[in-house]
């Protein structure tokens, strides 16, 4: 089964999926829903099976398939994972079937406001499926080319989802969205195209003597340092922007608000992830000079990140725009991870990649199970849910430790060995960004005793407690949030071999890191 | 008295040589300037109402013919001049002569469309006045187009492979006349439309007359209007520099006055406005790429030893199209406008594939002009579409809502506008990927970044008309979207080609390349 084209199946399943949903009848939209459904499941199913057969000890990148696509070009319809890649790939569609049942309804109601005319929901369903496909698409692409064109498209997905079905700004936080991504994805361009010029020269002179944009072959470049840093800021900008660090993330508040809360699921918990993924990948890989040269600079924002992201998380009154900001701050841990160059830290940093997906996704669900019932997105309407809906706050209330990396949950984990790992090359910006952890628990725990703890409000006391396509929705998210902070050791094992490649690129290899003793599990 | 005897010696001569023609190398050209001709008795001998029946075969005839000539000759690989040397017969001319003939074809579609009649029924009646109500009435259909329009492809296909000065004078006047006339045939807002004819005739002559002096300089500087000749005179480096510079910009102002290059560029936005679609659509596509095959001829043949002179003029006049043709179009609310400046815009990515000078950079020009083609033929269609009772509904805030209410055209037209932004998938990526690769690879990286933060702000005009479409309410009375038959050809047949040459653009690369194998013919 080794020559089964596993990704490109996985990646035709979906898109064919959205197509399938997309010519359905206007009028069918059960079929429609159910339709996406299906395929989703089918997809995670399948990409179960693919899984099981990765081989944590085998070449680096396995499943791998090339085919020419543009020759003209040099370009590859270039195919394959590594460990990190294959648990980025998992979170996707474990999430997806997820959040297309939690959006069972979410569509019909065109954005939280009644008075607004109903939008088409096969096409919301649709659009699911394709950002699906793509997002399968970006992990799994090692051909710099293709992961650019993934990189791109994945925006009209998005785009449309957050302008057509979002809240009363949504135009506004659409175009906001689709700007910033382009810019960055544009500079991002240039510095893809420069690679082929690069890739081109003979081989006396540091290219390959042919141009290509597969990764494999990238890595083994010479590029003078010059140039080099002009490439990396073309990639990590792009990918900034894309993770968001302060201070292009100005966006992420905006379309969190906006956007309806299935997709936002997999707007910060995944798409955002693309960011901290390149970074990894192609600004560590293809530049490890210049990687080392902006370490320092990466660093303070990612710690500025950390803080910023948190206080401004604290001084929200709106829910989603909260949960954005606590990403801002989480993802400053996960560059910090990237950047500190340490197997721990980066271990960490992909771990974290899978956790915050899985913890912020909780949160973002929850609350668009709040937001359902009490038509508000304002922390002040609500107070004392967990009196009329117990089950409703404690979902909630797990999902809001996870944020704040409750040891036993699986953030804390990937927390700890980011803070670890940092600690031993950055000890200022380790304890710097700990106080985040601090901060973390003041906004979740505030906004918990706000919205669930007091005596209920008058508007909150009709509401319903979770039903059962929630807690189906709910139940399996928080199970692999608990299951993963006890037993983080097999998604380890999957992660710490392309890591350990990462790092010998950068050329700063150390031991990778085995399972924390403060957790109080040992595998 | 000198005059007579030179003229009595000519006399003297018992026989003058008789030029001699390659008639089978020039096929394309003289089919479809006959068809015009034929046109031109036809309106003249065939009664009105069957005009049409007539008119319209003959033209797709026509163009059919001459493309299927272009595709054979093209097959034995030819690199030689035809016709006394003042045609090249080469493969970047027979690929742009090509794509000129396509994409005359599906703009033929729309021009042809009765369903919605797009020309006046009478140019010469006078906007508002009892001619034109009876005109009107009698359900007279203009048929003048076709020959008209076939003059023009005539002239686009001449211009591209002219190869000598005077040749593509010529050209450059036969391909501009009748689209003059062409301009002031709207059957709506006459005046707009007429006042677009008069401006662009206008500045049109302006043009020629810069383009003819800098002839006449160039003659004098290299003794022959022979593209070849300026080149061996430029190589030998003989001749008096400050005509061959004088020329050669003059040469440029009119050359790049047809691209809509920016300083040059004041006619388009007024007359692809004023224009009638389906001759907007004609102009966007064939001229464009007619005058961008004539430009990378003149500047990679004649020129290309003078490039060191040219290139940074050529550099700044890329950096200006590309930069205020998109922020201009950032404030338009005209849809016609705002894709004219957008094709500005894109003249400056076009033109950023002539400042590499490599083949690259040729045979990535080629691409984007047939990938560009398609689309902007699409999307000029799909605005004929949208009509409500005074005609076109050309205002931007009129197609609030038309995804709403029509998601198909709707859809459609957005993702042309996302093939012009360069969204990875359409056509519009691959080109832009092309020609900015040949620039980064010929040095010319800063222009490259210059070129995607201007694709940054284009973004955001076409990105304002995917919101105003999908993510405002529709008016009550807004825009109906009226498809005739032909109109809808031509849209799927833009959607085809803007999809297929984003996902599988390999076969034409590979036409593109193997045209520009050889460069130009000398």
């Amino acid at each position: 089964m080794k020559d089964f084209p596993w990704l490109s199946v996985l990646i035709a399943l979906p898109a064919v999926g959205a197509l399938v949903v997309g010519v359905l009848p206007r009028a069918r939209e059960e079929l429609a829903k159910r339709t996406a459904l299906g395929v989703s499941l089918l997809v995670a199913a399948v990409t179960l099976v693919m899984a099981s057969q990765f081989d944590t000890g085998g070449p680096r990148f396995q499943f791998d398939e090339t085919y020419w696509w543009i020759r003209a070009f040099g370009v590859h319809w270039a195919l394959g994972v590594d460990g990190v890649a294959l648990t980025l790939i998992g979170l996707s569609v474990v999430l997806v079937p997820l959040v297309i049942l939690a959006s069972w309804h979410e569509a019909d109601r065109s954005g939280g406001v009644d008075t607004e005319p109903r939008r088409s929901v096969k096409t919301y369903f649709a659009l699911l499926l394709a950002l699906e496909a793509m997002m399968i698409g970006v992990f799994a692409a090692t051909d710099v080319f293709l992961f650019y064109v993934f990189f791109e498209a994945m925006l009209v997905p998005v785009y449309f989802i957050i302008g057509y079905y979002g809240g009363a700004q949504r135009s506004y936080a659409a175009v906001k969205f689709l700007l910033y991504s382009l810019f960055g994805g544009l500079l991002m361009l240039v510095a893809v195209i420069w690679l082929y010029p690069l890739s081109n020269r003979p081989a006396s002179e540091g290219g390959l003597g042919h141009g290509t944009f597969l990764f494999s072959e990238l890595t083994r470049l010479q590029i003078d340092p010059t140039t080099a840093k002009w490439l990396f800021l073309g990639f990590f900008v792009a990918f900034a922007i894309k993770a968001p660090m302060v201070p292009v993330h100005t966006w992420l508040p905006d379309a969190a608000a906006q956007s309806p809360a299935g997709a936002l699921v997999l707007i910060v918990g995944v798409l955002d992830k693309v960011g901290t993924y390149g970074m990894l990948r192609f600004c560590l890989e293809l530049f490890p000079g210049a990687a080392k040269w902006a370490t320092p600079v990466v660093i303070a924002l990612a710690v500025l990140s950390v803080i910023y992201g948190a206080i401004l998380a604290i001084g929200q009154v709106d829910l989603k725009r909260l949960v954005a900001y606590t990403s801002v701050s989480h993802f400053g841990f996960i560059v910090l991870g990237v950047f500190a160059m340490t197997s721990q830290g980066q271990s960490g940093a992909a771990l974290y990649m899978i956790n915050h997906g899985f913890a912020t996704g909780a949160l973002f669900l929850v609350v668009g199970f709040m937001i359902t019932r009490r038509r508000s997105v304002r922390i002040d309407a609500y107070g004392g849910v967990q009196k009329v809906a117990p089950l409703l706050a404690g979902s909630f209330l797990i999902a809001g430790l996870a944020g704040l990396s409750l040891p036993g949950l699986a953030p804390f984990v990937s927390e700890f060995l980011v803070l670890t790992g940092t600690f031993t090359r950055y000890r200022v910006a380790a304890v710097l960004a700990a106080t985040g952890v601090i901060l973390a628990a003041i906004y979740i725990l505030w906004m918990y005793q706000r919205t669930m703890g007091g005596p209920a409000k008058e508007a909150v006391t009709g509401m319903k407690d979770l039903s059962v396509r929630e807690r189906i929705v709910i139940a399996p998210i928080i199970a692999i949030i608990v299951a993963m902070g006890f037993f983080p050791q097999p998604v380890l094992n999957v992660i710490n071999p392309s890591v350990q490649h990462t790092l010998a690129r950068v050329e700063k290899a150390d031991p990778a890191p085995q399972i924390v003793a403060e957790n109080g599990a040992r595998p | 008295m000198s005059t007579s005897t030179s003229v009595s010696a000519v006399l003297a001569q018992s026989e003058i040589p008789a030029p001699h023609i390659e008639y089978g190398q020039i096929a394309p050209i003289l089919v479809v300037f006959g068809a015009a001709v034929v046109g031109v008795l036809v309106e003249a001998f065939v009664g009105r109402r069957r005009r049409y029946l007539v008119q319209l075969p003959l033209t797709a005839v026509g163009l059919a013919a001459a493309l299927l000539g272009t595709i054979v000759l093209a097959f034995d690989k030819p690199f030689h001049v035809a016709a006394e040397g003042a045609l090249g017969v080469d493969g970047p001319t027979l690929f742009v002569q090509g794509t000129v003939l396509v994409l005359a074809l599906v703009s033929l579609l729309l021009i042809a469309e009765r369903q919605q009649g797009h020309f006046a029924a009478q140019a010469a009646a006078l906007p508002g006045s009892e001619a034109e109500q009876e005109t009107a009435a009698a359900g007279t259909v203009q048929t003048e187009v076709f020959p008209l329009m076939l003059f023009a492809v005539g002239g686009m296909i001449t211009f591209p492979a002219a190869n000598d000065l005077l040749t593509m004078f010529v050209a450059l006047e036969i391909l501009s006349l009748p689209l003059y006339l062409l301009c002031g045939l709207a059957r709506r807002r006459r005046l707009l439309s007429q006042e677009a004819a008069v401006k662009y005739f206008l500045l049109g002559a302006f043009s020629s007359a810069f383009f003819l002096y800098g002839v006449a300089l160039l003659y004098g500087y290299a003794g022959s209007v022979r593209l070849s000749a300026i080149a061996d005179q430029l190589s030998r480096n003989a001749g008096q520099e400050t005509l061959l510079l004088a020329g050669t910009a003059l040469l440029s102002v009119g050359l790049l006055f047809k691209l809509g290059a920016v300083p040059f560029h004041m006619w388009k936005p007024d007359v692809y406005q004023g224009a009638p679609t389906p001759i907007t659509a004609l102009m966007a596509s064939c001229t464009t790429v007619s005058a961008f095959g004539a430009i990378l001829r003149v500047y990679y043949v004649a020129f290309e030893n003078l490039r060191w002179d040219w290139r940074p003029a050529m550099w700044g006049v890329a950096i200006l199209t590309m930069v205020v043709g998109a922020v201009i179009a950032v404030t338009q609310t005209d849809v016609k406008r705002m894709l004219a400046y957008s094709s500005i815009a894109h003249a400056g990515f076009l033109l950023t594939g002539v400042v590499a000078t490599s083949r690259d950079g040729l045979s990535g020009s080629l691409f984007y002009l047939a990938a560009y083609g398609f689309t902007v033929i699409g999307a000029f269609a799909v605005v004929a579409m949208v009509r409500d009772t005074g005609g076109e509904a050309a205002h931007l805030s009129r197609w609030a809502g038309l995804g709403r209410r029509s998601p198909v055209v709707a859809g459609t037209f957005a993702f042309f506008l996302l093939a012009m932004a360069g969204i990875p998938l359409t056509s519009g990526f691959t080109g832009k990927f092309a020609v900015f690769s040949a620039a980064v690879q010929g040095g010319a990286t800063p222009l490259v970044v210059v070129g995607v933060i201007a694709s940054a702000i284009a973004a955001f005009f076409y990105v304002r008309v995917i919101v105003v479409m999908f993510f405002s309410e529709p008016e009550a009375d807004g825009p109906s979207v009226v498809a005739g038959p032909a109109t809808a050809a031509a849209v799927a047949l833009g959607l085809t080609a803007t999809v297929v040459l984003g996902v599988l653009p390999q076969p034409v690369l590979d036409l593109a390349g193997h045209a520009a194998s050889q460069m130009f013919v000398r």
